[in-house]
C-alpha cells in the first residue's frame, strides 16, 4: 500500500480525477460521474461531497457540508472521510498537488 | 445532512442510458472479425446530418446519458464534429471509438474543440506487419501516431484490443505497448461470434490454454501498473459455462443507430431473421423504444422459455445473448447456448473442438472486403 490510499488529512485538497466528467443530471434527479463507457449515479450525499472537491481542503469542504446542512460535526467528518477514501479507492477523485 | 456516500449503479429505470450511433457501415479496413452485418453494402442509405441531428435530440430527451460515434469507420462522415458539437451541446458524454485510419491532427483538435469527451482506439498486435496482415491494410504506423496524439490532446483514451488466437500471445507486449502510450484504460475484448467473426470462427478462436497464459499476463500486470491504468479482460463466453448479461438485457438500457437509420437493441441483432427494424425516418425514437414490437419482444423476462424460465439466475444474465441463440440454435427465444444449463450447450463445445483439433486444416481468413459469394461459401 503507497500513502495515496492513506486517510485524507485536513489540509489535502481532494479534486474530482479528470478522466471523470460531474455534472447535475436533470433526467435522473441526481449528480453523475460519467466516464469512459460508463455512468454512476450518485445519491444526495455523495453528489454534496464531489461537488466541493472543487481545490478546496478538506477542512474547508466540511466545514462547508456543516453550514450548509446544519449537521453534527463528527458525524460530517467521519461520512466525508469515510466517502473520500472509497471514492479514492475508486479513481473518482485525487489529491491536489 | 450527509450520510455515508453509498453509491448505486444506474438501472436506467426504462431509459436508453446507451445510445449508440453506427455513422456509416464503410470502412478502410478489412478485418475478418467485424461486428457489421455479411452484407453490409445493402444499406448504402446513410443518415443525414440533420436526420442524426434529430436522433441525437430525441435521445436526450429520452434520457440518454452516454453517446457513442461508431461505424463502419466513423472518421469517414465529414460531419462527424458538427454531430459531436451538437451533442455536445445536449449534454451527452461523447465516446468516439475509431480505427484511428483518418483521425489527423487537424481533425483531433476540430473533435477536441466541438467537446468530445473520449475516444476508444483499437489496435490489433504490437507487432507492424501482424496488425497490417490483420485488417488488411497498411495501418498500424497510423494507429501509434493517432494513439500518440490523442494523449497529446488530453482525451482520455481506451485501447481497444480484439483478441483472437493471432494475437493473444502477445498480450504481455501489447501491455508494454499501452503503458509506454500511456493509455487509461487497456480492453483485451474478446472477440463475439457473430457477422464476420462466425464467418471466420474455426480461424479465429483461441484455445482454453492460450486464454489461460493471457489471463495470468493481464492479472501480474493489474498488481504491477496498480491504479495507473484499467485493464479489462473480456472472457469469451465460449469458455463461461455461463452466458454474457448481453446489453444488460434486450431493450433494458441499449439503443443503436444503425446507418440507414434502423433502431437496434444491439448492434448485431439485425442477423435475427423474422425481427422487423423500422427506422428513425418513419417513427420517433420514443416510439422505436417504447412501443416498437421488437423492442418488446425480448424486454423483461416473460418471453423466456425453459431452462431460463424457472432459473434461479435469469436476472443476472437475462438468458444471455438473443443473437448467439438464433444463430446457433434457430431461435432467438431459446436459452443462449453458452451457457451450460442449454439443451444446446454441445454446439458451443464442438465448436471449440473443431477450431482447437490440430489435425483441422487451416483456412485462410475471409476478409470483410470479400465477396458475398466467398462469405457464402466460408459459412457453409
Amino acid at each position: 500500500m503507497n500513502d495515496e490510499s492513506e486517510k485524507f488529512s485536513p489540509r489535502d485538497r481532494p479534486v474530482i480525477n479528470p478522466l471523470y466528467l460531474f455534472r447535475w443530471e436533470d433526467s435522473q434527479q441526481a449528480y453523475v460521474l460519467l466516464y469512459p463507457e460508463g455512468v454512476v449515479k450518485l445519491n444526495d450525499s455523495a453528489g454534496e461531497i464531489l461537488k466541493r472537491c472543487d481545490g478546496r481542503t478538506l477542512t474547508e469542504l466540511t466545514a462547508d457540508l456543516q453550514r450548509e446542512f446544519d449537521a453534527d460535526a463528527q458525524l460530517v467528518e467521519r461520512g466525508v472521510q469515510k466517502f473520500l477514501e472509497e471514492s479514492h479507492a475508486k479513481g473518482w477523485i485525487r489529491r491536489q498537488a | 445532512m450527509p450520510k455515508d456516500g453509498s453509491v448505486v449503479r444506474l438501472d436506467g429505470q426504462g431509459k436508453p442510458l446507451w445510445l449508440v450511433l453506427e455513422l456509416t457501415y464503410r470502412c478502410p479496413l478489412a478485418c475478418p472479425w467485424c461486428s457489421n452485418p455479411v452484407d453490409y453494402e445493402r444499406y448504402d442509405n446513410e443518415l443525414t446530418t440533420e436526420e442524426w441531428k434529430r436522433v441525437l435530440r430525441e435521445g436526450r430527451e429520452l434520457g440518454a446519458l452516454q453517446l457513442g460515434f461508431t461505424g463502419g469507420e466513423p472518421m469517414l462522415r465529414k460531419d462527424l464534429e458538427e454531430l459531436v458539437g451538437e451533442a455536445h451541446c445536449l449534454g451527452y458524454y461523447t465516446n468516439l471509438i475509431t480505427s484511428g485510419i483518418g483521425l489527423s491532427e487537424a481533425r483531433l483538435k476540430a473533435l477536441k474543440e466541438a467537446g468530445l469527451n473520449q475516444i476508444q482506439l483499437s489496435i490489433q498486435s504490437s507487432d507492424r506487419a501482424m496488425t497490417d496482415a490483420l485488417v488488411g491494410a497498411r495501418a498500424f504506423d497510423h494507429k501509434l501516431k493517432a494513439a500518440r496524439l490523442i494523449k497529446a490532446y488530453g482525451f482520455p483514451m481506451v485501447l481497444n484490443v480484439p483478441v483472437f488466437r493471432q494475437n493473444i500471445e502477445l498480450a504481455g507486449d501489447i501491455l508494454a505497448m499501452a503503458e509506454d502510450i500511456g493509455v487509461d484504460y487497456l480492453e483485451f475484448a474478446n472477440i463475439q461470434y457473430y457477422n464476420w467473426a462466425m464467418v471466420n470462427r474455426n480461424e479465429l478462436l483461441p484455445t482454453r490454454e492460450q486464454l489461460q497464459r493471457a489471463e495470468t499476463v493481464v492479472r501480474e500486470a493489474r498488481k504491477r501498473l496498480g491504479g495507473k491504468m484499467t485493464i479489462y479482460f473480456v472472457i469469451p463466453d465460449y469458455y463461461e459455462e455461463r452466458p454474457k448479461a448481453c446489453m444488460n438485457g434486450w431493450g433494458s438500457i441499449h439503443l443503436t443507430i444503425a446507418p440507414d437509420g434502423a433502431a437496434l437493441p444491439c448492434q448485431e441483432s439485425r442477423l435475427i431473421t423474422g425481427l422487423a427494424f423500422p427506422t428513425v425516418r418513419e417513427k420517433s425514437l420514443a416510439w422505436l423504444w417504447n412501443e416498437s414490437p421488437t423492442f418488446r419482444k425480448f424486454r423483461g423476462t416473460d418471453w423466456m422459455k425453459e431452462p431460463c424460465a424457472s432459473c434461479d439466475e435469469k436476472e443476472r444474465d437475462f438468458g444471455g445473448c438473443r443473437c448467439q441463440a438464433l444463430l446457433l440454435t434457430g431461435d432467438a427465444a431459446n436459452t443462449d447456448p453458452a451457457c451450460a444449463r442449454s439443451p444446446h450447450h454441445h454446439l458451443i463445445l464442438e465448436a471449440v473442438a473443431r477450431a482447437g483439433d490440430p489435425s483441422r486444416s487451416h483456412e485462410p481468413l475471409v476478409m470483410r472486403r470479400a465477396t458475398q459469394a466467398e462469405v457464402d461459401i466460408a459459412l457453409g
